[in-house]
């Protein structure tokens, strides 16, 4: 084929260029909502902008968006091999209780040993909690949406209570954990911070996230490990044919994506959180791991960007008061993004505007139709 | 056929000049069909030839691209199966269109229940389904959840919907696919009666001896293209099969004489339960040796798909032997059945075979993606992955060409089918295991696979094939052995073997003491 | 005794308060899981449904326009959800997740322009779900206090119950039951059979957002008396667990919640007089159901073609 593209079926086709039209709508939407409730859309989004556009103000975007990259790398991993890991705020919560308790606890440590230390106790916390949901599927057959749902609010639970022993409870009045140990914290030292008018959080993470980031892809794209995790993903009866233990490999994705959630959870407690609060309800940091995972198209790199475009949106969001414009605007915005994505097929059917791409969409859909029929016959 | 019941003179069904394309492709180009009251009508044709595709039309499930519906001399345009349904016709699908939890009563009237105000009148429905039942001699259990029913009765139920619901017309799409000889007699006798009731049938096959049986008129299609309509009294089966291929084909695969070695596989007194947790095999012994091919004949359900399941290590038996090479492979895993010597060809070649989503090399590496030189050091090689792959599409002639990198799934079923072949054989293991291995594929296809299964007896493997179409296992196997009630029942020579003592015993006839 | 009895009362008390929203919630994930739609925006339906319901009965004074109003609002949610999945085939999975996004960001944003900047809606007394036989029972005896606790309770909770024997009798003992189980088992079987598949699930994916908005509607409806951010905290998703439990079945989904509410009612009464760490004490639901699973539920039978989008060819 060399005829050349329309510039309907270029946007018909592209993934990535989807993902761009729902952010614009998402805003879009947002605008609509603003103007209804007679609130100013340039002052709104102006703040947005200037706010994560400032030296200091992106440096904040970027230190919240660490624990998103992370949490959003925990679930993409799951997506990737076939489990949705709707559990990661329960995983993200352990791991984060985890690094506390270590951080306070073990607080004498040097920090070459204590930071590891805190990354790993978070890890193996978050991968326990994976592993716990994975066990009940795998040998009871509990449905793991079920149990992740029950183990989110278990983890809340365990981190509050945790949170309120006396080793670990804050000596004053507040309702959290004693602050971890400078040996375990993450941040910038205060001369450079200073010296380059950075964020007073700004921290190590960041760097933490990338190498992440570039191990998950690895992992998922270059190793036998990942190529068993996605047969199993795709195909769990084809990958046990070709000999692949389903159950050790479902118990090693979960494991692998509750270390993920934990770690971030770690992130975020060593690099601007410093102690736990007794929280009464969840903060979210897992559930925004799906959206992020979801607008990163699964895909390592496009987590990471995924990561810190909510992680704009959230620092930005909390700025929006000043203009008087409620934060959950970013909410409604992020939403949107996620509901086009969702429906991102309207994209495509934008190239039956010409009659090639019309074609091609009919023939899509008949495809369609005709593996649905295939599935049908497979259950038979 | 006498065509005692056709009345010349009153067609039912007339489509005139049917195009349906779908994209770039044409299913149906320009097809013409003609079906007259009381007249049983058969459309012949080979796998993808565009049967289904003019059904579907017929029953308003797709729509004609171009052409015209005719329906008792009156044009009518269908949108959905709704439409079909009131103008008098009702299709059986191939692939059963039936609510497995539900029960056969529930089944049948699904879409026009009788209700007694907001209520389901379920009573009524009953009594309804079991007059239809009766006064066609269609016997069922209206009780029943499909799920725990036979194929034949299932089939009987699909029957039933279509009646019940007043249809004149039946489409019935290779109903005869999953039926022992016995049931397909006693179908074509279910079909006599209800064209004796001036109701028109139309029948979707590719078995030539079925259309000499039951009935009137044929219409050949070949590759979507209208071929020509003739009366089934006047030609034989190899005119049939020359007009439906296009050229003469041959059923016999050639075979050398050769002494089988020793035993490979032997499966000693094995028991195991079905997924509903009952016993389906119960005490079964087979042995199959080097250099022959074990044919298991038998009806679908009586145990040959959980007998190949244990022996690949999908399925825990409860008692018994498995020995590969003299291993047990019993309750082991499947790499290590895999280790010891076990290769199959799945039945279910979507399900089983392939990982749909993953491309072509690396479906190849299946069972050996973390074998050098695939990999090292657990990361993956990407170059002789490659390698392998390219060199495995020339040799087994996967099309298109230059297609490592293709998702699996997009590739057509007879050039899935390859690529599994060719993993297989290259595994190179003493025993090699086909289910069903030729389902849904065309002739050349066909011809294909089995030139590959004869080639792996010839190098000296043993071979045990698993297959529901008897023909196939005739013409294979060096040994058949009839499956019937989890026991093999009887252990024949294949060149002694005549299709109606199979047929018997498959149904249990010939079950020796 | 009379402790025990007085105890009792405020559990079996809590029990009801509790597993009212969940029921409703249940009710309306049975709708949509059933016919074959995957919904986890259950809780952002039921966000919506608590904000309307609160607003339209402080500005009407009339809790049940309020009521209804808050599942008319879960149903525009529901609504969106059906365009979505059903007419457009998108992944129900990552929907529904924008959909528990969208519904509490927008009714929020609402609250807060509507209400000067604060998220809290108060309600009074008149425009509270009033409660059925309050003040019928003599609650100087202890067995009239226990009758008070159990019996003088919301009408919404009688009316749940009402419900969950109505959605019983409409999936097992009507035509349009018959059906919807039918969709969720074999979208294409329906299909041929004339059934419309699509306007099923879209039917019952709106009536799983009315349900479920109603059930946000009787959160701050009722016991809380106002509309806060955080309201709805999980709800939408432990009533899709207690459906999961129950094996999607209205009567399964029942026990569920009753389990879930009587744990969360024994919490009441155990962390006011034990001395037992509180937030141990909260995760007793969540750890007796996942035991309770183990040990008696196990395995759920998912409906054959749930999460399957269906699309129709041409």
């Amino acid at each position: 084929m060399t005829r050349k593209k329309s510039f309907l079926e270029v946007i018909a086709e592209n993934r990535f260029i989807h993902i761009l039209l729902s952010i614009f709508l998402g805003f879009l939407v947002g605008a609509v909502f603003l103007s209804i409730m007679g609130l100013s859309v340039s002052a709104a989004y102006g703040r947005l902008i200037s706010s994560v556009t400032s030296l200091k103000g992106f440096s904040y975007v970027i230190v919240y968006s660490v624990p998103y990259i992370v949490a959003g790398l925990s679930v993409a991993f799951s997506f990737k091999t076939g489990v949705f890991n709707i559990g990661a705020e329960g995983q993200f919560v352990v791991g984060s209780m985890a690094a506390a308790c270590v951080g306070i606890l073990a607080g004498s440590l040097p920090k070459p040993i204590l930071i590891p230390l805190c990354f790993l106790a978070a890890m193996a916390a978050g991968a326990v909690w994976g592993i716990i949901v994975g066990v009940l599927k795998t040998k009871w057959g509990i449905n793991e949406v079920l149990s992740m749902i029950m183990f989110n609010w278990i983890a809340f639970y365990l981190s509050n209570f945790i949170a309120g022993i006396p080793a670990i409870k804050n000596d004053g009045t507040a309702e959290a954990t004693k602050n971890i140990s400078d040996n375990a914290s993450l941040l910038f030292s205060k001369d450079f911070i200073k010296s380059m008018g950075l964020a007073p959080t700004a921290n190590w993470g960041f760097l933490v996230a990338i190498v992440v980031t570039l191990i998950v892809w690895f992992v998922i794209e270059k190793t036998t490990l990942g190529y068993e995790l996605k047969a199993v993903g795709a195909n769990k009866f084809a990958a046990e044919y070709g000999g692949i233990n389903v159950n050790r490999s479902i118990l090693t994705a979960l494991a692998i994506s509750g270390a993920l959630a934990g770690l971030a959870g770690a992130l975020q407690l060593m690099g601007m959180g410093k102690r736990i609060s007794i929280f009464s309800s969840q903060e979210g940091f897992g559930f925004a791991g799906i959206v992020v995972a979801l607008i990163g198209c699964s895909n390592p790199f496009g987590v990471l960007v995924a990561g810190i475009f909510y992680g704009g949106l959230m620092y930005g969001g909390s700025k929006l008061n000043l203009e008087g414009v409620p934060t959950q605007l970013i909410s409604v915005i992020v939403g949107t993004v996620v509901f086009f994505i969702a429906i991102s097929v309207i994209f495509e059917n934008l190239g039956r505007f010409s009659t090639h791409a019309n074609r091609n969409a009919e023939a899509a859909a008949d495809k369609t139709a005709h593996e649905q029929q295939q599935k049908e016959d497979e259950k038979k | 056929m006498a065509k005692q019941y056709v009345d010349m003179n009153t067609p039912v069904i007339e489509m005139r000049n049917i195009v349906k394309r779908f994209g770039n492709f044409t299913a149906n180009d320009g097809i013409n069909l003609t079906v007259h009251k009381g007249e049983i009508h058969a459309i012949l044709g080979e796998n993808g030839a565009g049967k289904s595709t003019l059904m579907n039309q017929l029953y308003g499930l797709l729509k004609p691209t171009s052409g015209d519906i005719l329906v008792n001399g009156k044009k009518i345009v269908m949108n959905n199966p709704r439409d079909a349904i009131d103008a008098g016709i009702g299709m059986v699908h191939q692939h059963f269109m039936l609510i497995q939890p539900f029960t056969v009563t529930e089944n049948i009237v699904l879409g026009t229940e009788p209700t007694k105000g907001v209520k389901l009148d379920m009573a009524a429905a009953r009594k309804n389904v079991v007059e239809i039942s009766e006064r066609y001699g269609l016997s069922i259990d209206p009780d029943a959840k499909i799920e725990d029913i036979s194929v034949g009765m299932q089939q009987r139920v699909e029957i039933l919907k279509a009646l019940y619901r007043g249809a004149d017309i039946l489409i019935l799409d290779e109903p005869t696919s999953s039926l022992t000889p016995q049931e397909i007699t006693e179908l074509i006798a279910i079909m006599h009666n209800l064209v004796k009731d001036g109701k028109s049938i139309i029948i979707i096959t590719h078995k030539l001896k079925e259309i000499k049986e039951s009935a009137d008129f044929c219409t050949i299609i070949r590759m979507g293209k209208y071929i020509d309509t003739v009366d089934v009294d006047k030609v034989d089966e190899n005119d049939l099969a020359a007009m439906m291929v296009g050229r003469k084909v041959t059923f016999k695969v050639d075979k050398p004489e050769q002494e089988p070695g020793e035993v490979v596989l032997d499966v000693k007194d094995l028991h195991c339960l079905d997924y509903r947790g009952i016993e389906i095999v119960k005490g079964l012994n087979l042995q199959v040796r080097r250099g022959e091919i074990v044919g298991i004949a038998g009806i679908d359900g009586n145990g040959q798909t959980e007998l190949v399941e244990v022996i690949t290590g999908l399925r825990k038996g409860t008692s018994g032997q498995v020995l590969v090479n003299g291993a047990d492979v019993f309750n082991k895993s499947p790499s290590y059945g895999f280790n010891h010597g076990v290769s199959s060809i799945p039945a279910d070649r979507q399900k089983h075979g392939l990982v749909l989503d993953f491309s072509i090399e690396d479906n190849l590496i299946l069972q050996n993606f973390e074998k050098s030189p695939f990999a090292k050091n657990n990361v993956l090689q990407r170059d002789p992955i490659f390698a392998h792959a390219t060199q495995s599409i020339e040799k087994y002639d996967i099309r298109p060409g230059n297609s490592e990198k293709r998702p699996a799934g997009t590739l057509s079923g007879g050039n899935q089918q390859k690529v599994i072949i060719a993993r297989e054989v290259q595994n190179d293991k003493d025993l090699l295991i086909a289910v069903n291995p030729t389902r849904g594929l065309d002739v050349g296809a066909i011809e294909y696979v089995h030139k590959y299964i004869v080639e792996q007896r010839n190098k000296g493997k043993a071979v045990l094939l698993v297959s529901f179409e008897l023909d196939e296992i005739m013409s294979l196997s060096d040994i058949i052995d009839v499956i019937f009630d989890g026991q093999i029942v009887a252990s024949i020579p294949g060149k002694d073997a005549n299709e109606n003592d199979l047929g018997l015993m498959m149904a249990g006839g010939g079950k020796k003491a | 005794m009379t402790n025990f009895v007085n105890s009792l009362g405020i559990i079996l008390f809590a029990t009801l308060v509790y597993a009212t929203p969940l029921l409703y919630g249940a009710l309306g994930s049975c709708f949509s899981e059933v016919s074959g739609v995957v919904n986890i925006g259950i809780e952002g339906m039921m966000t919506a449904g608590a904000f309307t319901g609160t607003v339209v009965a402080y500005f009407t004074g009339n809790p049940w326009i309020g009521f209804l109003c808050g599942g008319l609002a879960g149903a525009f949610f529901g609504m969106l959800h059906a365009v979505a999945t059903v007419n457009l085939g998108a992944d129900q999975t990552i929907a529904g997740t924008a959909i528990n996004m969208l519904g509490p960001g927008i009714v929020i944003m609402l609250a807060k322009v509507l209400f000067d900047s604060t998220d809290t809606i108060p309600l009074t007394a008149s425009q509270k779900i009033p409660k059925l036989f309050a003040g019928v029972f003599d609650t100087s005896t202890v067995f009239g206090r226990f009758m008070d606790n159990v019996f003088a309770n919301y009408v919404s909770t009688y009316l749940v119950f009402i419900a969950v024997v109505i959605v019983w009798f409409v999936f097992y003992k009507t035509r349009f039951g018959l059906r919807l189980r039918a969709c969720g088992e074999h979208p294409q079987a329906c299909e041929t059979l004339g059934i419309n598949v699509i306007a099923m699930r879209f039917a019952c994916v709106c009536i799983s957002g009315f349900l479920a908005g109603l059930g946000g509607a009787c959160v701050t409806m009722t016991i809380s008396t106002q509309f806060r951010p955080i309201s709805i905290v999980g709800q939408g998703f432990i009533a899709i667990a207690a459906v999961i439990f129950g094996k999607f079945r209205p009567q399964g989904a029942l026990i569920g919640c009753l389990l879930f509410g009587f744990c969360s009612g024994l919490k009441v009464v155990l962390g006011g007089s034990s001395g037992v760490n509180m937030h141990l004490i909260s995760m007793i639901p969540y750890v007796v159901t996942v035991i309770v699973l183990v040990l008696f539920v196990g395995k759920s039978r998912v409906p054959a073609a749930n999460g399957k989008p269906y699309i129709k060819a041409k």
